[in-house]
Order: structure tokens, then sequence, then C-alpha cells
């Protein structure tokens, strides 16, 4: 760190100085209006060469635009304003870039889930199950699956919330030493656990205590709840260290017992950003298809026993769909635009109650 | 004096709650025992699936080929040369997804915390993390269906124009081959990595960039100098978490790539890779007896690498936290 601002003294004098040798006084710089300028006169380009050579999409226009554009304006400014200038300008137009390359699947994915599902999507679709729908019908729907996609979510959450609160907790106001350091390390390794690994532990503890052919939602929420203890303590221990210490001192001033103070005042002012991450964590495992494709399965009727028998879930579902093919295809998007909903408002809902929950004290 | 002596009376007083006190510590021993073994699950967690894994993996690993040969799908002569090119595939998907995603997202991160209007940069941060929350099969179908079909004449001017490179040689359509695969994974950790750039180069001295930019640096100069320096364990690091991500995830590659067990750096040709997790989910449903503890086996390859990568990325952080002054 301390060698760095050795690297740029040197390139001070020099900067001007080649800018005085371009032949103006001082430096000379691009007008604001260039760039757009350029843009606008590579999107023309690109569309006229297009024209000429081949049919001009709106993919294949923007793309030629940008690599015009990037390679004019590099060009230009180089000329007029000198060699680092030319840089910069590139940088800024390669990080703008980047930022729209990411926008691209982003709009695009969810213009596909929308524009293809609203095909079958509808009320009937999200009330009617699977039963006696075979080959090119068009029928058919996710009831059954948005039943067990809650079922099994609400009891991965249920095992991993007061968990997660409780390690959360240890971690903020009692962890010291090496035990607090090396759960925290556990957490971290344990975030990155594969989903279909944690599917295939759930399996495997499932299947050795009830036999090979046992498959329950109950399954499936213990493998989700793997993914999800640590994402909710990670969030809630972030919130609980958000807490200002002074509320915890002026309890303990009060005399109120330390694990009282944690109920009635830690607790109390991090709810608001609790929920959030607990909503966020939900909303992280309610898409996930792997663990419960290996445990949880897929059926054609509604089952709302937990602990009896496969489950239908959304995600499992629209891949099913979408290796049945035909017909399947269809429902595969309505079951993901459905995903997406859910997945949509739960991050909203968590958004708003942050916003507005929020305790001011931690501004 | 009049106004002490109340005062002192009721701290008198107030001893009847020191006992009270006493048995606050009983709930608070509880409370405290309580949220310590809660702790304590995480432990036992990760120690179970390890445990419940090498448990279920055991009759696999210990079993003679010629056992493992009555297996419909096995086709290899041990169970190490059927994970083989798994592992190959794996990584080779990981690798390329890493390559597409970390640029990306050290150009966006860069983009969010020192080019954007500081008003808008918030927002753009909220966008690319709607990325992070969309579903894996959703990002399946549409690799599956939306993608492959577009990625279709670029893949063929490719292998057209660069076939003598091996690389790209042998394309055939549908796009259902490891580049497909592996531009869908890169979208997917694209948020990860690029969440965790932007917090490092948030963090970097502004004093720094000050500096640099008052000795008369470009705003390029100043990122280049000050902020990426200060940034690069924490990019590593950021890498190291993506491509564990990557390397897990299973249902795209399932979607999108057709399967092949095969040491081969055809990208565009399909039938050649197939990452472990794609393959345990494809194969599992129809599974019993031996060939599960093999899928198992193949499960437990996979946690240990995951694992190793994840620690790695760990350890960079916290010899990061250590020595530097933001933290």
């Amino acid at each position: 760190m301390t060698t760095l601002p050795l690297t740029p003294t040197p390139a001070v004098p020099t900067g001007p100085g080649r800018g005085a040798a371009s032949g103006t006084s001082g430096r000379t710089r691009l007008q604001r209006w260039v760039p757009w300028a350029v843009a606008g006169g590579s999107v023309v380009v690109a569309f006229l060469v297009l024209l000429v050579a081949a049919t001009p999409t709106v993919a294949s226009v923007v793309a030629l635009a940008a690599v015009t554009y990037l390679v004019v304006l590099t060009v230009v400014s180089r000329v007029v304003e000198g060699p680092r200038w030319a840089t910069d300008r590139l940088a800024t137009t390669l990080v703008t870039f980047a930022f729209g390359i990411a926008l691209i699947p982003l709009i695009s994915l969810l213009w596909t889930v929308v524009s293809k599902g609203a095909k079958v999507f509808g009320p009937t679709f999200l009330n009617t199950n699977m039963v006696g729908v075979f080959g090119d019908m068009t029928e058919g729907g996710v009831y059954h699956a948005i039943v067990g996609t809650v079922l099994v979510t609400a009891a991965a959450a249920v095992i991993s919330v007061p968990i997660g609160i409780l390690t959360a907790i240890y971690l903020v106001e009692y962890g010291r030493g090496p035990m607090a350091k090396g759960i925290t390390f556990l957490v971290d390794v344990m975030t990155g656990i594969p989903s279909i690994v944690a599917g295939l532990f759930a399996f495997s503890l499932f299947t050795l205590i009830f036999g090979p052919a046992y498959r329950a939602g109950i399954m499936g929420a213990v493998a989700l709840s793997v993914l999800m203890t640590p994402v909710v303590i990670r969030s809630v221990e972030e919130m609980l260290r958000l807490v200002p210490n002074e509320l915890r001192e002026a309890a303990y001033a009060l005399g109120v017992p330390k694990w009282l103070t944690i109920i009635k005042v830690v607790l109390r002012t991090a709810i608001a950003g609790i929920v959030t991450g607990v909503m966020l964590a939900v909303a992280r495992v309610i898409g996930e298809t792997a663990p419960l494709l290996l445990t949880v399965g897929i059926i054609t009727k509604v089952n709302w026993d937990l602990f009896d028998g496969r489950m239908t879930t959304l995600p499992v579902y629209a891949y099913n769909q979408y290796s049945q093919g035909g017909a399947g295809v269809d429902r595969a998007w309505a079951a993901a635009l459905t995903l997406i909903l859910i997945v949509m408002l739960l991050n909203v809902v968590a958004r708003l109650i942050s916003k507005f929950f929020s305790p001011k004290a931690s501004r | 004096m009049a106004v002490l002596s109340p005062a002192k009376t009721k701290q008198n007083s107030e001893d009847e709650p020191a006992v009270k006190r006493s048995k606050g510590g009983l709930v608070g021993r509880l409370f405290h025992g309580l949220s310590a073994a809660a702790g304590l699950t995480i432990l036992l967690t990760l120690a179970a699936v390890a445990g419940f894994l090498v448990l279920r993996a055991w009759p696999a690993l210990t079993a003679s080929p010629a056992e493992l040969q009555e297996i419909s799908w096995f086709r290899a002569d041990s169970l190490l040369a059927y994970v083989g090119p798994l592992i190959f595939g794996t990584l080779l998907a990981s690798v390329i997804a890493l390559l597409v995603a970390v640029p990306l997202s050290v150009g966006i991160a860069l983009f969010i915390s020192h080019y954007a209007p500081r008003r808008l940069a918030q927002g753009l941060g909220y966008i690319i993390d709607l990325l992070a929350a969309i579903p894996s099969v959703v990002y399946g179908l549409w690799g599956a269906l939306w993608l492959a079909p577009a990625l279709n004449p670029i893949f063929e001017w490719m292998t057209s124009a660069l076939g003598f490179i091996p690389l790209f040689a042998g394309y055939q359509p549908p796009a259902k081959n490891i580049l497909t695969a592996s531009i869908v994974l890169g979208v997917m950790i694209l948020p990860i990595i690029t969440a965790v750039a932007r917090e490092v180069f948030l963090q970097t001295p502004r004093l720094h960039e000050e500096a640099a930019l008052a000795l008369g640096a470009t705003r390029w100069e100043m990122v280049r100098m000050a902020v990426l320096p200060f940034g690069r364990s924490g990019l590593i690091s950021a890498s190291m978490l993506g491509l564990g991500r990557a390397l897990g995830e299973t249902m795209a590659v399932l979607m999108i790539l057709s399967p092949g067990f095969l040491y081969s750096f055809f990208l565009l040709k399909p039938g050649q890779h197939q990452s472990i997790a794609a393959n345990i989910a494809a194969k599992f449903p129809e599974a019993s007896g031996l060939s599960v503890s093999a899928l198992i086996a193949t499960g437990l390859a996979l946690f240990v690498i995951t694992l190793a990568v994840n620690m790695f990325a760990r350890w960079i952080i916290s010899r990061r936290s250590e020595f530097s002054g933001a933290n």
C-alpha cells in the first residue's frame, strides 16, 4: 500500500508535458456531446452496414454499434486528448458495457418467463392438479405443487429459523474464544455446501432410519434447512451487530439480566431486520430443485402429509414438465412464472419490512 | 439527605431482586446453554453430512470392479475411473463460468462503486441482486429454450471461423454443449462475485483515491492504482466463492448439457462432458442398491472439492481482514 503513491508521481510531470507537446496549450478535452454523437453515429452506421450485408436484427445492430463506438471513441480521444485519456474513456465504456451485458440475461429471462408463462398461467392453472393429465392435454396445473412447496419450505423454516437465530445470538452476545471462531468458520463453510449434497445427506439420513423406499416432504425440509440455516445465521448476526451497545448497557444498568436484555431489547430492536433476513433466506431456498428432486420426488395429486409419501414442489414440477416436452413445456414456463412471482413477492415484502420497520438508531 | 435516604432504602430493598437475579442467572444459563447448543448443531450438521455420505458411499468405495460393473450405467474399470471424467467436466464448466463471470463482475462492481451516479448506485445493486433471486430451475429453462437457440448462430460462426483451434471444432446444433452450460453458470454466479467485489471496492480508503486523483491520475488510473490493488485479495476470494457455487450447481447443467463421459476439450461438441451434480440428479431417481452408493460416492467427491475451495476462499478473506486497515 505504501508504495502506491510512488507510481503515479513520475506520471505527473509527463502528463501535462505530453498535452503541451500535442500542440494546444493546456490539455484539450473532448466536448461533452462528442461521446453521444459517436454513439448515435455508430448505431446508424451499424444499421446501414447490416442492411447491406445481412438482415439487421436488434441484437446484431446493438452489438456492432457497441464495437464501433468503442473503437471510434478511443481513436478520436487518442488523437485529440492523448493516450491516457483515451485509456480512461475505453475503461469507462467497458465498465458501462459490463453492466449493460449483465442486464441482457436478466431482461431476456424475465421477458421469456412472463411471455411464455402467460400462455397457460391463470386461476385455473393455479387451482388444478395433474390428476388425469396425460399425453398432449393442455389442462393441469400447479395447485398440488404450490401446496408442496409451501409445506416443505415452511417446515424447513421451522427447523432452521430457531437454530439460526439462537446461533446468531450465541455468536454476537455470548461467543468468545475458539468455539465462536470455529462456528463462524463452519457457518461460512456450510454456506458453500452444494444443494445436491444437502439432498444426498437428507436421503442418506432418512433412508437409513426408515428404509430405502421412504420418501416424504420432511426429507426435503431437512435438506433445505441445511442450506437455509447458514443464510439465516449470517443475516441475523448482521442485524444483531447493528443494535447499538448503548441499548444493552442501558438495560444492564437497570438491572435487567442478560437473557432478558437479549429477548426484550436486542431482539426487539432487530426484529424487522431479522424478519427481512428470514424472508430472503426463504426466497433463496424456495427455488431449490436438486435436493427436492432426490428426496421428495413428484406426484400428480395433492399430498398434505409432510411425513408420508411423495410431494410435488414447484421447481421439481417445472423440471419434470420440461423433461416431458410437448405441452409440458408450456406448463413448465407457467410454473417458472409462478415461482418467480412468489420469489419476487417475498423479496419485495422483505425489503418493505426492512425499510419501514427498521429502527432509526441504526442509521 | 432527605433525597438520598429513600434512594438508599430503595437500594436495600433491591436486594430482593438480587435474589431474583440469581434466579435470572439460572434462566440466563439455560439461555446461554441453548444458544451454544444451537451453535453446536452447526458443527454436528456438518459432521453428519460428511458422516452419512461416507457411510452410504462405503459399499461402493469397497466394492470390487466386478460388482460395480453390474450397475447398468457403469462403464468404467473402477470408481475412480468413473468419477474422473465427472470431476473434469465439473471443473471445466466451473472454470469457464469463472472466466465469463469474473471480468464482467469486476466491471459491474466498478460501475456501481465508482462510475455510476451515486444516487443510482444502490438501485443498480438491487438489479444485479435480482439475478441471484431467480431459481436455478428457471435458469435451466431459460438456458435450454432461449439461450441455446440464441447462441446457435454465434457458435456456428465460431466453429467455421475458428474451427482450426480444437477448442471450437465440431459444433453441432442444438447448442447443448458445455459452453452454453458454462455461460448460464457464469450468469448465475455473477451476482455473488459482484456483491463481494462491490463491497471490497467501496472499502478502498478514500484518501488513496483522492491522492491518486490529486496527482493528476485519470479515473481509470485511480482505479488501477488505488482500487484494484486494494481489492485484489477480496476479488480472489469472491471468485473462489463463485467457483464453489458453480461446482455444485445442478439444474442448469442438467437441463442444458447433453451428457458424455470423456476428458475432452471440445467446448462446442455435445455429448462430451457431464458434471457430478447433474449426473447424480439425472441417475438418482431410478437408482437403487449399489448404484445409489456409487452416486453418493461421487457426491462425496463433490462435497470434498467444494469444501476445499470454500475453505481456501474463507482463509484468504480472514487473512485479508487481519492485514487491511479497513476492517
